[in-house]
């Protein structure tokens, strides 16, 4: 008889106004993987912490194990067995990895023993379920997958049964997010409970064995993995319809738009992160740059837009060289009709304390459009957004609310709104995706070959190998810096990844 | 001869006037590392030195002087606390006002208590914190080199001293060795991990801030009790902020903490040493250039001598938790 390990009854939380949680019910099996996905906002994040003591809930019940539970801090969490593994890692990032899975769960007042008896708990932990890590690194110094697997060490060590995961994946390669896979199996072999949090539906199939789905704060339905498809799931979650791979016709490729020639990179600490290559991309195409997360993609598209120097190599625009070695100046590449959104729109794309408007034409400031003599043109400014807010569905739409107040999908639609409509020859897009809902990546997707079908060169890098073989007409494999093949939009899942791997070009062809 | 005990002084003296600026940078230490900036070590030094010298003369014992130095000096650590963690304020701001505060009420309560234009009543001999002579230290004196550096550097020096300079390894092994010190780091690095981890962030870093008002009104009590022999209004002149500029050339490190206000002790020993006195090759240096030499090396250094500091990164950012 399956039995309940967590079961949560009548759950509901408000934030103010917000409804996060109605009345959500959910029942979560030992010794099973059960996912739970829904677009950003949907309230899994909310549920999780609810669970894990972090946030209260204005109403409801938890059980664990049967038995009603008070779950007030996470520290009531981690003594009924439950672990967190946040989306955003909850580690100390100067200390070491011993020092990170001891914090909070010393066993005196001094260090010493504690150290010991952690250090020897962690081999024992790395012997049953393979999760290697070294025990004196320092965190910062770690690739992101070791990271979280020290966020899963930390649960373990405390002893946690029930292990929830928030979007662990958003951060992984897709080798780091299969061996994660493995350990959850294994883990979930070992008799424990995973609850995964997730808006990609590609990782429920493959890994959980229950799934429920969340829409605007309820939760809108249960089904056994093997029962349902990507469709489905997909449908309940935004409550309609959605095309998880667009049509699109052939390309009609025309001239060339822009050529990047021999162009190296360096990064901060000198290493070589792009060596020597060039490619085309000509209007009226998509090309897409296909590579696991580090080979040089982000610094290859720092280069192009001129946010970073080169080492060597040029674009032409429009037949026109611009050298990237010098002071490359992203406001003359945009004046020549390069339009570029950025991979990290928090960073570079936004300034998130700004008003949705502002944001809308910052870098085009300048634009006669948006100006009154000396003075900024707050109305053109306004009407301008309102028109693009319109145009892409940003939601809510509202031009003078906080941009880090809008969803990251939306987010991402202000800065694609605001590149598209330069009407620019040449348009780069960095992880066009990321952090996206399922709705907005099928909006988003339509808008790139829309560009495309006015006669565009979009250039779109892309650590999702789906959504590179659903948009390009012409596919660039980056392994180390160096682009390492080149395949049509046919090519199999299996070539491509054979060639993000690394494998070289004649065995891949085999 | 001569010039080694010229040079005898001036580290006698480098070890005296240190100690307020190592005294106040360790306090500056556990309240930064704990992810709280204080610009206001200089007003709770300030209100220590008032506090000390008031309870010292009133109630004619060192030692309640000292306890009511601390005593007050926490009081202006919490309600920094209450600012700025309790009720998220700006650590800046609040740090400023302490200061402002401090500045004013001590003089206004010394006038109205002791009408003496702000000051306290001088102290008698055993009111203040009198030197320790270490066994042998004047049997001691004659042996060449040894002798001096024993008596005069080693020996000989108020309790306070003492107390400030063995802080360094006990802060040392607070920071390193224990679980609060452990707990203090991670909560001025990423607060949300320590709460994740089940930990109460306002209350550790309470904690963190009561360490640093007993020891600022240590620093406090060293300079009304030990330094001078009663309270003068604004006597700290700018200690905590050099203490401050001390704590991020010492990147935060209790050590590298003792050396740098070594150094800007001996500097400030220096321009006492050589006012009036002229220099080979140079000449004669106006007194207002020594006096201003710690100041212009605090410039120099912050202004990139020091390579790369990296302060606690949750440092002066009220912790809230993410919605």
């Amino acid at each position: 008889m399956a039995q309940a390990a967590i079961e949560l009854i009548g759950i509901n939380k408000s934030f103010g106004a917000v409804r996060a949680n109605r009345d959500i019910n959910l029942e979560i099996v030992r010794g099973t993987i059960h996912g739970i996905v829904g677009e950003n906002g949907a309230g899994k994040s909310t549920l999780m912490s609810i669970l894990y003591g972090f946030y209260q809930a204005d109403s409801g019940e938890i059980r664990v194990g049967g038995q009603p539970a008070s779950i007030k801090t996470p520290n009531d969490a981690i003594a009924l067995g439950i672990g967190m593994v946040h989306q955003h890692f909850m580690l100390v990032d100067n200390f070491t990895v011993l020092e990170n899975v001891i914090l909070g769960a010393e066993s005196d007042a001094l260090l010493k023993r504690s150290i010991t008896k952690a250090r020897s708990e962690l081999e024992r932990l790395e012997r049953e379920y393979g999760l290697e890590v070294d025990p004196d690194a320092i965190i910062e110094e770690l690739p992101v997958g070791l990271q979280q697997r020290v966020e899963i060490l930390k649960a373990l060590y405390r002893g946690a049964e029930i292990l929830i995961l928030d979007e662990p994946t958003g951060v992984l390669t897709p080798a780091e997010a299969d061996h994660l896979f493995r350990i959850l199996k294994q883990l979930k072999e070992q008799g424990k409970t995973i609850v995964l949090i997730t808006h990609k539906l590609r990782e429920i199939m493959a890994i959980t064995d229950t799934v429920s789905v969340m829409r605007q704060g309820t939760m809108v339905a249960t089904r056994e993995t093997r029962k349902t498809t990507v469709e489905e799931l997909a449908e309940l979650m935004v409550g309609r319809r959605v095309l998880l791979r667009v049509e699109k016709g052939e390309a009609e490729a025309g001239d060339v738009k822009l050529a990047v020639k021999n162009l190296t990179v360096k990064d901060s600490r000198g290493v070589t992160m792009v060596d020597d290559i060039s490619f085309d991309v000509r209007a009226g195409e998509i090309v897409g740059i296909a590579g696991v997360a580090g080979n040089g993609q982000s610094e290859m598209l720092e280069a192009i837009s001129g946010i970073r120097r080169a080492v060597s190599g040029s674009v032409m625009l429009d037949g026109k060289p611009i050298d990237l070695t010098g002071a490359a100046d992203p406001g003359e590449l945009r004046d020549r009709g390069l339009a570029h959104v950025p991979e990290d729109r928090h960073h570079v794309g936004l300034v998130l304390a700004f008003e949705e408007n502002e944001n809308s034409i910052l870098g085009y400031h300048d634009d006669e459009r948006y100006l009154k003599g000396p003075f900024l043109d707050i109305d053109a400014i306004r009407n301008d957004a309102r028109d693009k807010i319109t145009k892409y569905d940003i939601r809510p739409a509202d031009c003078r609310l906080k941009t880090a107040n809008f969803s990251g999908g939306n987010q991402q639609k202000i800065v694609l709104a605001r590149e598209m409509e330069q009407d620019p020859g040449v348009l780069i897009v960095g992880q066009p995706t990321r952090g996206v809902d399922v709705g907005a990546i099928e909006f988003i997707h339509k808008r790139l070959i829309a560009m495309r079908d006015q006669g565009k060169a979009v250039l779109v890098v892309s650590v999702e190998l789906d959504e590179i073989r659903s948009l390009s007409d012409r596919i660039l494999v980056m392994f180390a810096g160096r682009i390492v093949g080149e395949r049509g939009p046919e090519a199999t899942e299996g070539e491509l990844g054979l060639l993000m791997a690394g494998v070289e070009r004649q065995e891949a062809a085999e | 001869m001569d010039m080694f005990n010229a040079i005898i002084q001036v580290l006698d003296s480098t070890i005296r006037l240190s100690v307020p600026l190592l005294l106040a940078c360790l306090a500056g230490l556990y309240s930064e590392r704990a992810g709280i900036f204080d610009i206001g070590l200089e007003g709770k030094m300030l209100v220590g030195a008032f506090a000390g010298a008031a309870a010292a003369s009133v109630f004619h014992s060192a030692f309640i002087g000292l306890g009511m130095a601390i005593l007050i000096s926490v009081a202006f650590a919490l309600v920094h606390g209450f600012a700025s963690i309790t009720h998220r304020g700006n650590q800046i701001v609040s740090g400023v006002a302490i200061n402002f505060i401090a500045a004013g009420s001590t003089i206004m309560l010394g006038q109205a208590w002791f009408q003496q234009g702000g000051r306290t009543p001088a102290l008698a001999p055993d009111e203040r914190f009198g030197a320790i002579i270490w066994p042998g230290a004047d049997a001691l004196r004659g042996v060449p080199i040894l002798g001096p550096i024993y008596s005069e550097l080693i020996s000989g020096h108020s309790v306070l001293v003492y107390v400030a300079f063995l802080a360094v390894p006990f802060t040392w092994w607070v920071l390193f060795r224990t679980r609060f010190g452990l707990r203090m780091r991670a909560v001025g690095e990423n607060p949300a991990a320590v709460d994740t981890a089940g930990i109460s962030v306002a209350w550790l870093r309470y904690r963190a801030l009561i360490c640093t008002g007993v020891l600022t009104g240590i620093a406090g009590a060293y300079l009304s009790m030990v330094q001078n022999g009663g309270f003068v209004k604004d006597m700290t002149a700018g200690k905590g902020y050099i203490a401050l500029a001390a704590l991020i050339f010492a990147k935060w490190k209790p050590v590298n903490a003792m050396f740098a206000c070594l150094l800007f002790g001996f500097l400030d020993a220096l321009s006492i040493r050589l006012q009036g006195t002229p220099l080979p090759l140079i000449g004669k240096v106006p007194v207002q250039l020594m006096q201003a030499l710690p100041y212009i090396l605090t410039v120099i250094l912050l202004a990139g001598f020091i390579g790369k500091a990296i302060p606690p990164r949750a440092g002066g950012v009220p912790y809230v938790k993410e919605r």
